[in-house]
């Protein structure tokens, strides 16, 4: 799916099957060469349509972050904004330090992890 | 060039009904209330009105439903949802509407009764398929994911934060209607219950009940129907994403380009501004919209709510019913900005009256600092 026909991507359903492969795929236009996060069938602005789904690098910077404050014995837990290498911002949470010593600015790297019943892309300190 | 029917059309009217409580009633029973106050004192009948606007978090086709509560054929029926600026927005329709005479009178309304009913936020947010698995709590999450970076680039600190909540619950306890009016000092804000980093809960806005109208005609028919009609110099809005991954700098609102559109129609300045209504759903909402609409540097807004700038007694007096921290916050608060602002400019807001307010500035704000819509009002006298 590296090489698609225009009009052929379906941007959720693609992206989450490419994570239950266990990879993490970004589109990127093919056009001005620009990737984008979230999926969808048309580059934002452009409107172009020629699009192709690429390996993300996978690598990025906390831009911001917060902590999720639940009351005992529910967990707090991180919710971050991922700037990815590539230049497109995602919403996931860094895992492996607790919530609270993820830094904005802070090198992460992506892994996908099995959350409730589906794939999910999380964050980890590079 | 900003086009827009600068002054030719006002609010004569406007009300609240229900902050706070409003247990037994719907949401639908206390806009009515509210609008048939709006009309009254204005010196309108409900049948005069001929174009309604509404939006309500839990009726999607609430513009027909609110139109068949008040038994009326309305020739214009709107209920734009934009969150809770959606009101400032009608605002622009109608006075454009209501000057090419498609509409003799606009009935602007909101009421929600979230509080009595869920005893939480009611929202017709959906949940996003790339951010919910991550578990975000709309719309603090957002918030406070603006906030740390406004923290992390400016320096920001959590007393400044917490210094506009204290300057609204000052505000509060001159409004008797304001529905928490205890007092509050910035280390009660910052010894609160944590929510979501950096805000605990006295940096989140209230959940309450509530309902507000405003009634828009002509100006030519407005001097006729009230004392001090507040006419709408300008109204223009801006959207720069709906999630907030896809806002493209945390730190830079919307606000930054409808408020200078908003300047620009109603011919004035930050500096001309007597009072500001800010929708403040969250403390960094203020600091982030007064740096936006040009009332400090980007940057600075922190350092400028200090030491009671904004709070009564301050030099610029800011979100004078209370606010969304604590006078109220049915969930959209956007209409309420507009009434405080009328009011102001009416010189009918007793305890909390800015002596001589001419020129009123209210700004609503819907999703997670999605959309952004500034109006400016003013007195005759501004025309």
């Amino acid at each position: 799916m590296t090489d698609q026909q225009p009009g052929s991507i379906q941007p959720e359903k693609d992206y989450r099957q490419f994570l239950d492969e266990g990879r993490f795929m970004i589109l990127k236009s093919r056009e001005s060469g620009r990737h984008f996060f979230p999926p969808r069938v048309a580059e934002p602005v452009s409107g172009s349509t020629d699009l192709e789904w690429v390996p993300a690098l996978g690598t990025g910077i906390v831009y911001s972050t917060s902590v999720m404050r639940e009351r005992p014995p529910l967990q707090s837990y991180n919710v971050a904004l991922i700037d990815l290498e590539e230049g497109p911002r995602m919403m996931s949470r860094v895992e492996g330090v607790p919530p609270e010593q993820v830094r904005i600015g802070m090198r992460v790297r992506a892994k996908i992890v099995k959350d409730d019943t589906q794939s999910l892309l999380v964050f980890v300190p590079a | 060039m900003e086009n827009f029917p600068r002054a030719k059309t006002a609010i004569v009217g406007a009300a609240t009904h229900g902050i706070g409580e409003a247990r037994g009633f719907s949401a639908m029973d206390i806009a009515t209330h509210a609008s048939l106050k709006a009309l009254k004192s204005a010196g309108l009948k409900l049948s005069d009105v001929d174009a309604v606007f509404i939006c309500l978090p839990n009726e999607f086709l609430s513009g027909l439903s609110f139109a068949q509560y008040l038994g009326l054929h309305p020739k214009i029926t709107e209920n734009n949802r934009t969150g809770g600026s959606a009101f400032l927005t009608h605002v622009t329709w109608a006075a454009l509407a209501l000057e090419a005479g498609l509409s003799d009178v606009a009935l602007i309304a909101y009421g929600s009764v979230q509080r009595t009913t869920l005893g939480r936020l009611q929202s017709g947010a959906g949940v996003d398929p790339y951010e919910g698995p991550y578990k975000p709590k709309m719309p603090v999450t957002g918030y406070a994911l603006a906030a740390a970076r406004h923290m992390h680039q400016y320096g920001t600190t959590p007393e400044q934060l917490a210094e506009v909540a204290v300057s609204a619950r000052k505000w509060a306890q001159l409004n008797p209607d304001a529905f928490d009016r205890g007092e509050l000092t910035v280390d009660d804000v910052l010894k609160a219950r944590r929510v979501a980093d950096p805000f605990g809960v006295r940096d989140c806005c209230l959940v309450t009940d509530g309902a507000a109208a405003i009634v828009m005609t002509r100006a030519d028919r407005a001097r006729d129907l009230v004392r001090k009609p507040a006419y709408v110099l300008g109204s223009t809005a801006s959207t720069f994403h709906y999630n907030i991954a896809s806002m493209p700098d945390l730190t830079v609102s919307a606000a930054s380009e409808s408020g200078p559109r908003a300047f620009a129609q109603a011919k004035a300045k930050p500096s001309d501004i007597d009072v500001l209504e800010l929708y403040d759903a969250f403390t960094i909402n203020t600091i982030l919209f007064l740096e936006d609409l040009g009332f400090c540097p980007k940057g600075e807004g922190g350092r400028f709510v200090q030491g009671g700038r904004i709070a009564p007694g301050g030099s610029l007096p800011v979100n004078t019913n209370g606010g969304g921290l604590s006078c109220v916050h049915p969930g959209m608060y956007g209409l309420f900005t507009l009434v405080e602002a009328t009011e102001q400019l009416m010189g009918t807001a007793g305890a909390r009256q800015i002596k001589n307010a001419k020129l009123a500035l209210a700004h609503g704000n819907g999703g997670v600092l999605s959309s952004q819509v500034t109006a400016i009002l003013g007195t005759e006298e501004t025309i």
